[in-house]
């Protein structure tokens, strides 16, 4: 948060996905000796579910926080999402889009929100996400006593549960959304300044670039994300689910994918292909304790390490950079 | 060196958020003026020195938070500090009287090295704190979990609990004065003296530019390192107090974390370092303490407590962006 | 945001040209419910009179079964044929445990886990997932458990409308499933275990605290969470015990399970109203916090009610309360593993296995009273007899 150089704007493709091999071989082979088998499909099929609603928020965290900034209040976007769009839908498929739409416009509003809360309102952005993360817990506390609406049949049959091969359809979609946030990152001007603004706030507004608009943006693209997320584990679920977001913990374990995956929390370096890799990572991990049946108090010890662990061979990285 | 050279050079807008005592003295006495409206002997010294009492934990984990912060770093893993030092006082000590002040002193001691591992990691292998001690609060809820294998064990004796719950009697126009208070008294004093020292002025000075200070010749990640052992200690005597209000659990610190860093931040500390004062941030715990009391008082729906809470925050700390930035 | 939705329109496209899926057959049922508020005043939204009844009925009714091993009884029960899932063992039994995160369920799955040791040979492997309190990673656990060549699949759902859908994929493959704790909705599961239930331990609190206060009385009523299905029919039996008999509820607060955060509300509500002449709590966790904050401010511990955690039951005995505690019998995680046993042996089972759901009470508070297990242990564990015990449990 606080070494705020001009390092080059871009690294090659993280080595977090040299860690995911490495994870991968480990638990391959830890699994075989237990007598089980890491790689079949259904194994397959549950990683990738559980990488693709993680990663959808985590690909918009990447954004915010490439931006130098935080988004707090995902989780409970994702919630208000999946009921947004369950309850919208109430189990017709007449009403599918316009569901869809309605629920990608509220996650966007809240989105907005939060952009002008750190833009023009000047409070920074972890306390302003929380706060409004907060608004929405009240709400969501308040409004719902369970699951509630009913997910149109034919989401669930499609982007539920619909896969080609191993692959869940949600996986494609969220490569698809993360091949778009690359794009918009590595060749429009929107990511540049975005960039830009992340690395030196200051320097970006003096060069031009219009520092409110860009984080604005990058806070509603989040929000979008979280509310993609939302209408997938809406697909999932059947229903809307007022605590799933926050029982997935998809706002700590959000930012945990996107600085494994390289994106320096200050802002500034990364990229969403890393995150992605990232989201990998924790879901293998996962896979691998689901196959060993080990505590789950054990995976957070492994995860918290790997997240300590995983940065500090990025700042290493780094630090040599600036030496040589 | 002087610290209003390095003032001069502020940094990017973008964390900085200045701000003096004014606001959060206005918010406190709001609410003082909501709660007595609603319950006139919410002042009365009894209820007072009781409502204290209860706070100090919180109160002392912001003024830890607040060191941390004000040298431009985060520390995410108190709460679960909290958590794991309540559950381990308790299975140490099980039940056992003997055993009280030695555990004292391995919480102590504990904390400490928390916040020393937390500093040297992020000074020493330049990982971010907000990585650092969220992947700290991951291990310490982990390990803890697994140690007593998923379920708190032992006991605390009425000896370590005292602190937390009870009170010296029979004092003088007061009534009775909570050993909490005092403790915070203490701990407080302690804290505004370390801020008035060199120290206290070095570490804003990390806070408000590194390398400025580094060229001064501070040793940058020694001030920081200290700042996470004050933070760790904070947390260890928050825990005796927690332990000893309301027993064994693993809900202890649940969330603090965060109710430390809002607290922080609303007594006008900025977040990414340099401006702020530790009474500023021991004020804003008790007001977030102060609004829970008031919805108590008011009755206001357990489930839109939440949604209150947001509003308020966000309110006063964009009202104390706007008055620093008119100035 | 144009991006977004482009990437959200090529994947309809895709969809439209699908190879396989996962997807049951059936459409979740009844997975919908009005929002409704959450307050003092309005009935919770999974208030169900026909269940509400059905269970106040059962809490009278007598159960079939060994009498000294409630786990194995069953209350009115209604046996279904299971010859077409007979195997012969060992067998791989497979669980897909909702959470591990609390108390109740860290006694309960021990208690399980030693009822799988008591069986032997019976049992070739007992594969274990947590789904850590997710929804989406249960669902994804149990996908990935129907590869994994189980003979059985229990399953602790971790919301009922939400894990329905899964559930009902695990039936279609064959297998016998086994539900208990929460249920789901679909009759497709080969049996659905749990107690009494929520109604019974609402009303049962709610009750002994009503008659017992002093009459118009007030009383506070301690949550743990908004929103949690089995906390909310407790909730509302009690909200019906209370309406009738006319008691002036003051407050209805959330806890979050959270010890100081319970005696600071007593503590504020002691000094608002002066007095609180009752106490009604949703679960147990915090029943020790909550006495501590009357004896802590000097005042006479009201009639309350906890559950049947030692830490509850100790200091009902030593502060001589006016306390009683329904439970939701942690025994219940021994039952899915006998049941397993018994449909893979084509034995009948009674669908759904309603399990008797005790109260400690001033007459039996000793029976249950062991000071030598840890604080937070469940007094009706039913392991007593089990391996291991009682090192397994401290």
């Amino acid at each position: 948060m606080t070494t705020r150089s001009l390092l080059p704007a871009r690294r090659p493709v993280p080595g977090v996905f040299v860690a995911l091999a490495i994870t991968w071989a480990i638990g391959w082979l830890v699994v075989l000796v237990d007598g089980g088998h890491l790689v079949n499909q259904s194994t397959t099929v549950s990683l990738l579910h559980v990488a693709a609603g993680l990663g959808f928020v985590a690909v918009g965290q990447t954004l915010v926080i490439l931006g130098g900034s935080l988004d707090l209040s995902v989780a409970y976007v994702v919630s208000l999402s999946t009921l947004v769009a369950a309850e919208t839908m109430a189990g017709r498929d007449s009403a599918l889009l316009p569901a869809i739409g309605l629920t990608l416009l509220v996650s966007a509003g809240i989105g907005l929100l939060n952009g002008l809360l750190v833009t023009a309102g000047r409070i920074n952005a972890f306390i302003a996400t929380l706060g409004v993360g907060l608004l929405l817990k009240g709400y969501l506390d308040n409004g719902y006593a369970g699951p509630a609406g009913t997910t149109s049949p034919a989401l669930v049959q499609t982007l539920g549960y619909q896969r080609v091969g191993p692959v869940p359809l949600a996986f494609l979609l969220l490569l698809l959304v993360a091949g778009a946030c690359w794009f918009a990152l590595a060749r429009t001007r929107f990511g540049h300044h975005l960039l830009a603004v992340g690395g030196d706030e200051e320097v970006a507004r003096l060069s031009g670039v219009r520092t409110h608009r860009v984080r604005v943006t990058a806070h509603v693209l989040c929000s979008l994300c979280a509310g993609i997320a939302g209408v997938y584990l809406a697909s999932r679920l059947g229903s809307g689910a007022p605590r799933v977001g926050s029982e997935g913990l998809y706002d700590l374990e959000s930012i945990a994918a996107v600085v494994i995956g390289g994106t320096a929390l200050a802002g500034g370096r990364g990229g969403v292909v890393g995150t992605i890799g990232g989201v990998l990572l924790l879901a293998a991990i996962d896979a691998v304790f689901n196959q060993l049946a080990v505590d789950a108090f054990a995976k957070q010890v492994v995860r918290g390490v790997i997240i300590i662990a995983a940065v500090a061979v990025y700042a290493r990285g780094t630090l040599r950079k600036v030496a040589g | 060196m002087s610290t209003q050279t390095l003032r001069r050079q502020l940094r990017p807008a973008q964390w900085a958020r200045p701000g003096g005592l004014a606001p959060i003295l206005a918010i406190l006495v709001v609410l003082l003026v909501l709660i007595t409206a609603r319950q006139p002997d919410f002042l009365s010294p009894p209820s007072l020195m009781s409502f204290l009492g209860r706070s100090a934990p919180i109160i002392l984990l912001a003024a830890g938070q607040y060191f941390v912060i004000v040298c431009g770093e985060f520390d995410l893993s108190v709460g679960a500090l909290v958590t794991a030092q309540v559950v381990v006082a308790a299975r140490l000590i099980d039940s056992d009287p003997t055993r009280t002040w030695p555990v004292v002193l391995v919480l102590l001691v504990g904390g400490a090295l928390v916040g020393l591992v937390n500093g040297l990691v992020t000074t020493r292998l330049g990982v971010p704190s907000f990585v650092t001690t969220l992947g700290m609060f991951l291990v310490l809820v982990g390990a803890v979990y697994l140690w007593s294998d998923g379920a708190p064990k032992g006991g605390l004796t009425e000896e370590f609990r005292q602190y937390g719950r009870r009170a010296v009697e029979d004092v003088p126009l007061l009534g009775r004065i909570p050993y909490a208070v005092v403790i915070l008294v203490l701990v407080a004093t302690v804290a505004v003296l370390l801020t008035r020292a060199d120290f206290g002025r070095i570490l804003i000075a990390v806070g408000d530019n590194p390398r400025t200070a580094r060229l001064s010749g501070v040793r940058v990640w020694r001030t920081r390192t200290a700042a996470f052992v004050l933070s760790g200690l904070a947390a260890a005597i928050a825990a005796i107090l927690i332990g000893g209000y309301s027993g064994v659990s693993f809900q202890a610190g649940a969330g603090l974390e965060f109710g430390a860093i809002t607290a922080v931040v609303l007594g006008g500390v900025a977040l990414g370092g340099g401006r702020g004062s530790v009474v500023g941030a021991m004020l804003g715990a008790t007001t977030l303490e102060l609004l829970f009391a008031l919805m108590n008082f008011y009755g206001i729906s357990g489930a839109l407590r939440p949604a209150v809470q947001g509003v308020i925050i966000l309110v006063a700390v964009a009202v104390a962006a706007r008055r620093s930035t008119s100035r | 945001m144009k991006r977004c939705l482009a990437a959200l329109g090529a994947v309809t496209l895709l969809t439209l040209a699908g190879c396989a899926t996962d997807q049951p057959v059936a459409n979740p049922s009844g997975a919908s419910s009005a929002p409704a508020g959450a307050g003092t005043g309005e009935q919770s939204a999974f208030f169900e009179q026909s269940a509400y009844d059905a269970e106040l009925a059962l809490l009278q009714a007598t159960p079939t079964g060994p009498a000294d091993r409630p786990w194995e009884q069953a209350l009115d029960p209604a046996m279904v044929d299971t010859a077409s899932f007979r195997k012969a063992g060992p067998h791989r039994i497979c669980f897909s445990n909702a959470a591990l995160n609390n108390p109740w369920r860290q006694v309960g799955f021990k208690t399980m886990q030693a009822e799988v040791a008591a069986q032997g040979d019976r049992i070739a492997e007992f594969v274990h997932v947590e789904a850590e309190g997710k929804d989406q990673k249960q669902i994804a656990d149990i996908n990935d458990l129907l590869g994994r060549d189980c003979d059985a699949l229990i399953v602790s759902p971790n919301t009922t409308a939400t894990l329905t859908p899964a559930v009902e994929a695990a039936c279609r493959t064959g297998l016998p499933v086994i539900v208990f704790d929460r249920g789901v909705d679909t009759d497709c599961p080969v049996t659905f275990i749990n107690p009494i239930g929520g109604y019974g331990f609402g009303h049962v609190g709610a009750e002994f605290v009503s008659q017992r206060m002093k009459p118009g009385g007030k009383l506070l009523a301690l949550r743990i969470l908004p929103g949690v299905d089995v906390l909310e029919t407790r909730w509302s039996a009690a909200k019906v015990a209370f309406d009738k008999a006319g008691v002036d509820v003051v407050g209805v607060e959330f806890t979050d399970g959270d010890p100081a955060k319970t005696k600071k509300i007593v503590d504020d509500y002691l000094q608002r109203y002066g007095t609180i002449d009752g106490v009604w709590m949703d679960a147990g966790a915090v029943a020790v916090a909550a006495v501590e904050a009357f004896q802590d401010a000097g005042k006479p511990v009201p009639p309350i009610n906890g559950e049947d955690q030692l830490d509850f039951l100790k200091v009902w005995k030593e502060a001589g309360l006016t306390a009683i505690a329904p439970t939701y019998p942690t025994y219940q995680w021994r039952t899915p593993i006998i049941a397993a046993l018994r449909i893979l042996d084509g034995a009948q089972v009674a669908d759904p296995w309603k399990l008797p759901q005790p109260t400690v009470t001033q007459e039996n508070l000793d029976r249950y009273l062991d000071p030598e297990m840890p604080p937070l242990h469940y007094a009706m564990c039913g392991c007593t007899d089990l391996p291991g015990y009682p090192q397994r449990w401290k």
